[in-house]
């Protein structure tokens, strides 16, 4: 038979694949089922946040950040929260950071409750995503009980958290806290040890330190590779050196040490908010400089200067004194960050969101290139990416 | 902590020299201005240096200063794992000057660079694929610039009749509101409504 020269074709991944993780559209370049090229395009679901952001004052541009990454919405806001409070100069009481602690934890155990599902549903397992969405749901429901809302939460605010947390609430999430270790043992029991989920994860989409770092990662995508780096650890923030926890890493990094990475985290999680609830501080959840911080209703009803106060800053807002200032929080994801330029007035000048699914998103090409089509879908679903905070 | 970075200030403008114009450090973090022709040099140095090994970069953005010449400032933002610190590298440019590229120094560096140029329209020169990336295809204009209003210029629906989505000039049913607190005893420079013949009689 005579040689035929075969060309490569483009196949177009998504935007409305279940495998994409949201609006991507991955052009593929494909010799056979090899991927040559992998074209990764973003921007459908851009909605403008920091060009909006600019036009409001800080306490209205807060809650845009439960609408980058919805899956781990507190974990944001808190990035948010801290570059403010740096230009302010502003200091947290110590339970409100305690309660930003504990709702940090319970955001990164939902997202990697997602991730660790629907990355074992990408190649083909059905029954930890059902699961998963189950405790999913409990969380929320903590999250609901101390903002009013399952998902869009704004709980943090500059200065603190929006209300204390309800007198009940400890003791719930600790009797939660005593049943999800036999959750993760069941993830483990179905996905750990079994054939297909390992045959689809090892060795797939594995990189070097070096490579990690010229491609920008950070988070468990770095961890994953071998490197202990864990804001949490080297640049603390809101108290986190108080705790006593340990950061998994792994060797290759391929998309199963991710995975293991992230189920270890969960548990490290609740080590730490086990933590936090034991030695949950007293004293008020949000700062009481009230130029800042608004007051509460019913000190309203009995004193003019809050009342005064309180429609400040609901109409003007606080100013923030000029300056620029870069705070970056260890989100589930990877590194967050927030560059907030301040001209001294009611609005944020500039506020660029650095978001961790950007940076892995556009390794994709490099990590996908020489894999099969379906590895692809592997990779992908280990880089944990949702799109509210790639496309902002 | 501000001791390190004191000295790492101290290194790094001994060590680029006529590359950087100067090092401050404000808020707890560093500040490089760089000459932007010098760009990658500087890149290349904070990565490469023992002293320094900032081989993390997070971020590439603009900032937008439309009074000034020239108008934009183009930021870095570099973390090293290795000394666990972080610096800001800012560089001047405007519309018209391109910053020579760094995707050859930092591979993430080139969506960030695509993306600076979708927001801003500032080019890089040197870079490999420079695209936009975050609007929509075709897409006009350069939407975080401060002279590009936040409303868009374009809006866009289904037609039934054509049965295709169709780009329409954008309509406001309500004027879009700024309000702006200065108040008028702390030196706002407008006039206030009928009070225009308070600034004649004077």
């Amino acid at each position: 038979m005579a040689e035929v020269e075969i060309k490569n074709y483009m196949m177009n991944f998504g935007p409305q694949h279940p495998a994409a993780h949201g609006v991507l559209r991955l052009v593929l370049e494909l010799d056979g089922e090899i991927v040559e090229r992998a074209d990764p395009h973003i921007g459908l679901l851009h909605r403008g946040t920091e060009k909006l952001i600019e036009y409001k004052t800080y306490l209205q541009a807060m809650p845009y950040f439960d609408r980058l990454d919805y899956v781990a919405p507190m974990n944001q806001e808190h990035a948010f929260c801290l570059a403010t409070e740096r230009l302010l100069g502003l200091e947290v009481p110590a339970r409100g950071q305690a309660i930003r602690v504990l709702f940090a934890e319970i955001g990164r155990l939902l997202n990697h409750l997602l991730n660790c599902t629907t990355q074992a549903m990408d190649v083909g397992a059905m029954t930890p995503t059902l699961w998963g969405f189950e405790e999913r749901e409990k969380l929320m429901e903590f999250y609901e009980a101390a903002s009013g809302a399952r998902l869009h939460a704004a709980y943090y605010r500059p200065g603190g958290v929006h209300q204390d947390i309800p007198a009940d609430m400890p003791e719930k999430i600790l009797a939660w806290c005593k049943t999800f270790p036999k959750f993760l043992d069941d993830v483990e029991g179905l996905l750990t040890e079994n054939r297909i989920f390992r045959q689809r994860n090892v060795d797939i989409g594995g990189l070097s330190v070096d490579d990690a770092l010229d491609w920008g990662f950070s988070g468990v995508m770095l961890r994953a590779c071998g490197v202990p780096w864990d804001l949490r650890k080297s640049q603390p923030y809101d108290g986190y050196e108080a705790f006593d926890f340990d950061i998994p890493v792994g060797k290759t990094g391929d998309c199963f040490e991710r995975y293991l990475c992230r189920l270890e985290e969960m548990r490290q999680s609740l080590r730490i908010i086990e933590q936090v609830l034991e030695r949950m501080p007293d004293g008020p959840a949000s700062s009481v400089d009230r130029k800042v911080t608004p007051p509460k209703r019913g000190e309203m009803k009995q004193s003019m200067e809050a009342l005064i106060h309180h429609f400040k800053l609901y109409t003007e807002g606080f100013h923030v004194p000029e300056g620029e200032v870069y705070a970056a929080v260890e989100a589930p994801k990877g590194e967050f960050g927030v560059y907030l330029v301040s001209d001294g007035s009611n609005k944020p000048y500039k506020c660029k969101i650095s978001a961790p699914g950007y940076r892995h998103l556009h390794a994709t090409d490099f990590l996908s290139k020489g894999y099969q089509l379906a590895d692809t879908v592997a990779i992908v679903g280990s880089l944990d990416v949702v799109f509210g905070e790639i496309d902002r | 902590m501000d001791e390190n970075l004191n000295e790492l200030a101290e290194q790094i403008s001994a060590g680029l020299g006529e590359s950087i114009i100067s090092v401050t450090v404000t808020n707890g973090e560093l500040r490089v201005d760089a000459r932007a022709d010098h760009i990658v040099q500087v890149m290349t140095y904070l990565r490469d240096n023992s002293g320094c090994q900032f081989k993390g970069l997070m971020d590439i953005t603009a900032v937008d200063w439309p009074a000034r010449t020239p108008r934009f400032d183009v930021v870095y933002h570099l973390l090293s794992i290795r000394l666990n610190q972080r610096v800001r590298v800012a560089v001047k440019t405007d519309e018209e000057t391109p910053v020579p590229s760094v995707s050859e120094v930092y591979s993430v560096a080139n969506w960030f660079e695509r993306e600076t140029w979708d927001m801003y329209g500032i080019m890089f020169s040197g870079h490999p694929d420079l695209r936009r990336i975050l609007t929509d295809y075709g897409f006009e204009g350069h939407p975080l610039r401060k002279d590009f209003p936040l409303t868009g210029h374009v809006e866009v629906r289904y037609d039934d009749e054509q049965k295709r989505v169709i780009y329409e000039p954008v309509t406001l049913t309500q004027e879009f509101r700024r309000f702006d607190f200065m108040s008028p005893w702390e030196g706002a420079e407008y006039i206030l409504p009928g009070d225009e013949k308070s600034s004649e009689a004077s």
